[in-house]
């Protein structure tokens, strides 16, 4: 027995190749279009393909040899050494991956949900690419899907706050490369969708949270001398000092959580970022890296849990997001508008949750949340794909033969201007068109309503569990109970819209279902969002109890300095909230599923709801409010600083008009009168004394200005001697 | 012979080879000009490797001294002293690095006068080299000078239609500063009797009131050369105006002059008035930083804004050194380093795109990515350094920098988190500026169609960038190797602050 233990528990020191493999993997890639024009072949997808799919694998398979090797370990943190990276002084950061079962849990989140991804790509950019006109980017994908696992995982796996920003902002980088992946795409739009906008606005909106994780970090450093988990936490635990200090951490912290896991304020470039390619909308801005906000309040727990105050705080940002995001997710047309809004709603749930403390209750949304949330990108992604297909037949030319298609994409979209096949007014009916996509959107979209047994019903059923005892305000509660019914309305509203009735366009008529590489990862997350929720059954009898809270708790319990409790099933909670989402199911067929809709038709909530709906489908117009707030004065003070002080002012003003107009008055001054006028006639005198070398005289005078320059040299050593001979 | 062939003189002088062969070169002979130059330039390289291989990083003293006495009168001797430490190593490395590396990049940008170019550079090369390694005022001030000469020309010849204006400008503006640091050298050495810098640092003793004037007075050589704000005014006439290698040159190098020459002078024969004025250079060194980021944003060529760049770039650099601790310290130098490396690669990337389209108007351009795809990424990874993206060099010295500058904060020196706070919203600003730019040039459609047509970067090209970017990520992944060359001396430095 004690000799399997330490051979499972052996694989610990491979937990740096969770890193390295998909950074093999992006630098073979890299290279590949090179290798592929060397042997003549061209574009040689299978090898890129086989590449990326294979490092994100071997990252999932180091990720479940760590999980066995942790479970061997009876969930013991093990802190793995690398290399140094910075020792100034007292200050020293090495390279260090953590394994716990925190970071484990998003280990086997980011590489399982990752290589599915990788997976469907194979298929879905197969014809994007195609789509798109542009078949040499496929490679180009993959390098980026892979340097996302990569930086995601040092993201999770760091053992510092430092190796954590790292990942952080590496993953800010990945959404901005996957965001802007079409980056020729919607060139005249002026709002989010033009693609490089939404890129842009991405990196930014991230970059005023990373400003917070900056700050916290400053003030960690300077308080607790250390950015290294394993030495500030237990000090966190006996922290006696001002409780001001830890506020600042935490509410610094928690502007880098709005950032990247979009929260108000910061929220508005998440559903911007839908105009990247959907496996990129599943993957970075639904399952994964929107969630490092929650991991990071889980991982820091211990600060969150030292001062009073700071998880009402947390808790209302992420409770007041999940309804804000919720109501507009409604008034959408845009089917992954829809599931965008849904997700920053559904990251308000685990940010509510992890700010009241639940943190078992928040990781475990975050990862049922994963399955059902890339499945429904996902799905989403194979009804567009076959609304596009249906629209517009993409000739199938074999794998290595496809050339001549560049100026596709111009055709395609200077004949078809008007068609967008992402809006859901022009779909209908794919019910019976495309019938695997839509059992496994089935199967997320109940997931995602909170029905039972369904994977979203058990996470869900926790937060609210813990929002309906949270002592900190019961606004919580409420506003995470109208956003669940809110959520089950919208989806509802979406499913009715997109597989039910009759198709609204020849598109939809001719929908044609997704290939296997499609579809295969859609089934294997259906079954995750159907089963998911059992890996923390709640009850004593049958499965074993709670077993992904027990799971954490190795982790929670070292680092908050308590073991966690488990609330007991409630049955009262789960029962109401499961009718009032049936009531809002049955709400959206009275509306979307009873008459559907006919083609042209206007929504029948825009009738009921009027100027609310109104709202709802202009997002509240809070983009329009930063553009006039923030960044329409931004580009003033701009533009201010630049032309009128910088320029006009300071450049030629002061600098030409001040003092060379007035250096050259001067000089003039002393050359005409003065010089002409006085010395010149002296000089007069004396030049004709000096008759014979009239000749190298005139040389002085060659109009070339770098004899001047020399001249001037010249006169600053003169001078130089003059002044030290004097003293 | 042996006094030649001390490594300090022969890291300085050598490029002195390559100036004596280009004078019998004829005209013509363009191609020998640059061989000789790339030559002459890589030696040089490589007796700075040299230097390193023989430099004891522990210990924080001046090493591989050459001392002579150049000349006396009176009492005084004015030395020929030349020294190493970990304050200077970086910067001389530096400086022996970028230069064949901008030699390089002129192979076919600089088809006019070819000789004459190479032999500027070469004269360059040398007053920089000396003004990192000169340990006596005088001989300093003269490297300091002499540096001017060769960049006046480089402007003046080779650059853009407004040359000779952006070549005067810079040189009576930097000039303007240092006379007024002549005139505090002169002083310290009538009053202590002695130029030579480690004597008057061992003796210390000037008066609190007049080590403030005299810390202007060297501060205003420093801060125009730097640029801190508001003396940039020279900066973007110049480096618009420059050729490519001129601005390389420029940014990696001339204005470390600046930033070095607080750090070598300013804060150790002024330790009181250093800590009296930092709050004061902290200060513009924040405005700085934030002005030149939002200036940079309103910017409608590539290379002013990339000039503007250097302002906040710089602003970084000054913060961290006048947080007057360790960390900061060590931040402001690496950053220098960094801000050479980073910068540089940005104006050759920025020369690549005027060789081919002969403008810099970002109206010009607009999907670059689809045509160049090479260059589209490696400007990226440039790009993303300058911006401060972690796992990049740009981020380890910002990050310290800030440490550095909150932990001042924390003591009487700075006296104030806000500096480390607003300067660290700059690095908001900085993403900006640096995605407008990217953007600009390389996203959206491909527009106009004389883009169509351009070639990707040739091999050359990519050979000329491959260092730089090499640099970028080892400094930004491993970056110990160089904070352990600086560590010993600054931490001496700080020691003769007393705090």
């Amino acid at each position: 027995m004690l000799l399997s233990e330490t051979t499972t528990t052996g694989f610990f020191q491979l937990v740096p190749w969770i890193v390295f493999f998909p950074a093999i993997g992006l630098l073979i890639n890299t290279f590949m279009p090179l290798v592929m024009k060397a042997l003549k072949r061209e574009w040689g997808e299978p090898a890129v393909a086989i590449t990326g799919v294979t490092a994100s694998g071997l990252a999932l398979v180091v990720s479940v040899l760590q999980f066995i090797s942790l479970r061997a370990a009876h969930g013991h943190e093990q802190v793995v050494g690398v290399a140094d990276w910075l020792n100034i002084g007292s200050f020293n950061i090495p390279w260090e991956f953590r394994v716990d079962t925190l970071s484990v849990t998003m280990m086997l989140v980011v590489s399982g949900v990752g290589t599915l991804i990788h997976l469907y790509s194979v298929g879905y950019m197969h014809y994007d690419v195609r789509y798109k006109g542009d078949p040499k980017s496929y490679a180009r994908f993959f390098v980026y899907l892979n340097l996302f696992i990569a930086m995601m995982m040092i993201l999770v796996s760091g053992n510092s706050y430092l190796m954590l920003f790292v990942g952080w902002e590496g993953v800010g980088l990945c959404s901005f490369l996957l965001i802007g992946f079409w980056y020729t795409k919607n060139p005249d739009a002026t709002d989010g969708t033009k693609n490089s906008y939404a890129a842009k606005k991405a990196f930014i909106a991230n970059r005023v949270g990373d400003f917070g994780f900056l700050m916290a970090m400053f003030i960690t450093f300077w308080h607790f001398g250390t950015l290294s988990f394993s030495e500030i936490f237990p000090e966190v635990a006996h922290y006696s000092g001002p409780d001001g200090l830890i506020w600042w951490i935490a509410g610094f912290m928690l502007l880098g959580v709005t950032g990247k896991s979009a929260q108000i304020p910061l929220y508005v470039w998440l559903p911007d970022a839908m105009a990247g390619p959907t496996p990129v909308s599943a993957l970075i801005h639904a399952a994964t890296m929107v969630t490092a906000g929650v991991y990071l309040v889980a991982r820091s727990a211990p600060v969150f849990n030292a001062v009073e105050g700071v998880h009402v705080l947390v808790a209302l940002v992420g409770a007041a997001t999940a309804l804000f995001a919720a109501t507009i997710a409604v008034g959408q047309y845009d089917i992954k508008k829809v599931l965008a809004y849904s997700t920053v709603s559904q990251l308000g749930f685990m940010v509510a949750a992890v700010g009241m403390g639940a943190y078992v209750a928040g990781m475990f949304h975050l990862v049922t949340h994963a399955f059902f949330k890339a499945l429904l990108f996902l799905a989403s992604g194979s009804v567009i794909l076959a609304v596009e297909r249906g629209h517009h037949p993409l000739e199938e030319t074999g794998d290595a033969k496809h050339t001549g298609h560049d100026s596709h994409h111009d055709d395609h979209d200077a004949h078809h201007e008007v068609f967008d096949p992402q809006d859901m007014r022009n779909m209908g009916g794919l019910r019976k068109r495309i019938p695997w996509t839509f059992w496994t959107y089935m199967a997320g979209t109940l997931a995602l309503a909170g029905i039972f047994p369904f994977a979203g019903f058990w996470s869900k059923d926790e937060i609210l569990l813990d929002a309906s005892h949270f002592e900190g305000t019961a606004l919580v509660y409420i506003f995470l109970v109208i956003a669940a019914i809110f959520t089950a309305f919208y989806m509802g509203r979406q499913v009715w819209m997109v597989f039910f009735g009759e198709p609204r366009h020849h598109a939809a008529e001719e929908a044609k279902e997704s290939p296997w590489t499609v579809l295969v990862p859609l089934v294997v997350l259906a079954v995750l969002s159907v089963l998911g929720g059992f890996m923390n059954w709640p009850f004593k009898e049958g499965l074993e109890p709670h077993a992904f809270g027990h799971w954490l708790d190795y982790t929670f319990a070292v680092s908050t300095g308590h073991e966690g409790h488990f609330p007991e099933f409630d049955f009262g909670v789960a029962i109401q909230s499961t009718i009032l989402a049936v009531a809002a199911i049955i709400g959206s067929w009275l509306l979307y599923g009873r008459k559907p809709l006919k083609a042209g038709q206007t929504d029948p909530l825009a009738k009921a709801l009027g100027p609310i709906f109104k709202g709802m489908n202009a997002k509240w117009w809070v983009d329009e409010l930063y553009q006039a707030v923030i960044l329409t004065p931004y580009e003033k003070l701009a533009k201010f600083l630049s032309q009128t002080i910088d320029w006009n002012f300071w450049h030629d003003w002061f600098h030409e008009k001040g003092i060379r107009d007035n250096f050259q008055r001067l000089a003039r001054f002393l050359a005409d009168p003065v010089d002409l006028g006085f010395i010149d006639r002296i000089s007069h005198w004396l030049a004709q004394g000096a008759q014979g070398s009239g000749g190298w005289l005139s040389k002085l005078q060659t109009g070339y200005v770098r004899n001047y320059a020399l001249a001037v040299f010249t006169g600053v050593v003169a001078i130089l001697g003059y002044l030290i001979l004097l003293r | 012979m042996d006094f030649i062939l001390q490594p300090l003189n022969l890291v300085t002088f050598f490029p002195l080879v390559g100036v004596l062969i280009l004078l019998f070169l004829k005209k013509e002979q363009k191609n020998a000009a640059r061989w000789i130059a790339m030559v002459v330039s890589l030696a040089t390289f490589g007796i700075s490797l040299w230097v390193l291989a023989q430099f004891n990083a522990a210990d924080p003293n001046l090493q591989m001294e050459v001392k002579a006495i150049w000349f006396s009168f009176g009492e005084w001797d004015i030395m020929y002293a030349l020294g190493i430490d970990g304050m200077s190593i970086l910067l001389v490395l530096l400086t022996t690095f970028l230069t064949p590396i901008s030699i390089l990049s002129t192979w076919t940008a600089v088809e006019d006068r070819v000789r004459d170019f190479m032999l500027f550079f070469l004269l360059l090369e040398i007053g920089m080299v000396g003004v990192f390694l000169a340990q006596d005022l005088f001989l300093f001030y003269v490297f300091w000078e002499f540096t001017l000469v060769p960049m006046y020309f480089l402007i003046g010849i080779w650059g853009g239609d407004q040359r000779m204006y952006a070549a005067i400008k810079f040189f009576l503006y930097t000039m303007a500063g240092s006379i007024l640091m002549l005139l505090a050298i002169l002083w310290l050495g009538n009053t202590q009797g002695t130029f030579y810098v480690p004597d008057l640092v061992a003796m210390g003793g000037i008066p609190d009131s007049i080590q403030t004037w005299l810390f202007f007075a060297f501060a205003a050589a420093f801060a125009i050369k730097v640029p801190m704000w508001p003396l940039h005014s020279w900066l973007p006439d110049a480096h618009v105006q420059a050729p490519t290698a001129g601005s390389v040159i420029l940014a990696g190098v001339l204005l470390k002059m600046g930033t070095y020459g607080f750090l070598r002078f300013n804060i150790p024969l002024f330790p009181q008035a250093a800590k009296e004025w930092a709050w004061l250079m902290a200060l513009l060194a924040v405005i700085g930083i934030l002005y030149g980021a939002l200036v940079s944003y309103w910017q409608k060529d590539v290379k002013k804004l990339v000039a503007y760049s250097s302002v906040s770039h710089l602003g970084f650099v000054m913060l961290g050194l006048f947080a007057l601790n360790s960390t900061g310290i060590q931040g402001g130098i690496l950053q220098m380093v960094n801000h050479g490396i980073s910068t540089g690669a940005l104006f050759l990337i920025i020369g690549m795109i005027y060789e081919r389209r002969h403008t810099r108007e970002f109206d010009e351009f607009g999907g670059l990515w689809k045509v160049m795809p090479v260059y589209a990424v490696l400007t990226l990874i440039v790009a993303l350094s300058s911006m401060g993206l972690p796992g990049l060099n740009g981020f380890v010295g910002e990050f310290t920098i800030l440490l550095g500058a909150w932990g001042a904060g924390q003591t009487p020196v700075l006296g104030s988190v806000l500096y480390a706070g607003f300067a660290a919203a700059g690095v908001i600003l900085a993403a900006v500026y640096i995605l407008y730019m990217f953007g600009k040039m390389f996203l959206g459609p491909l527009t106009n169609p004389k883009n169509e047509t351009l070639k990707d970067l040739n091999l050359r090209e990519i050979v000329t960038l491959v260092p730089l970017l090499v640099l970028i990520f080892w400094i930004g992944l491993y970056p110990k190797p160089f904070f352990d060359l600086m560590a010993p001396a600054v931490e001496n430095l700080v020691a003769i602050l007393g705090l």
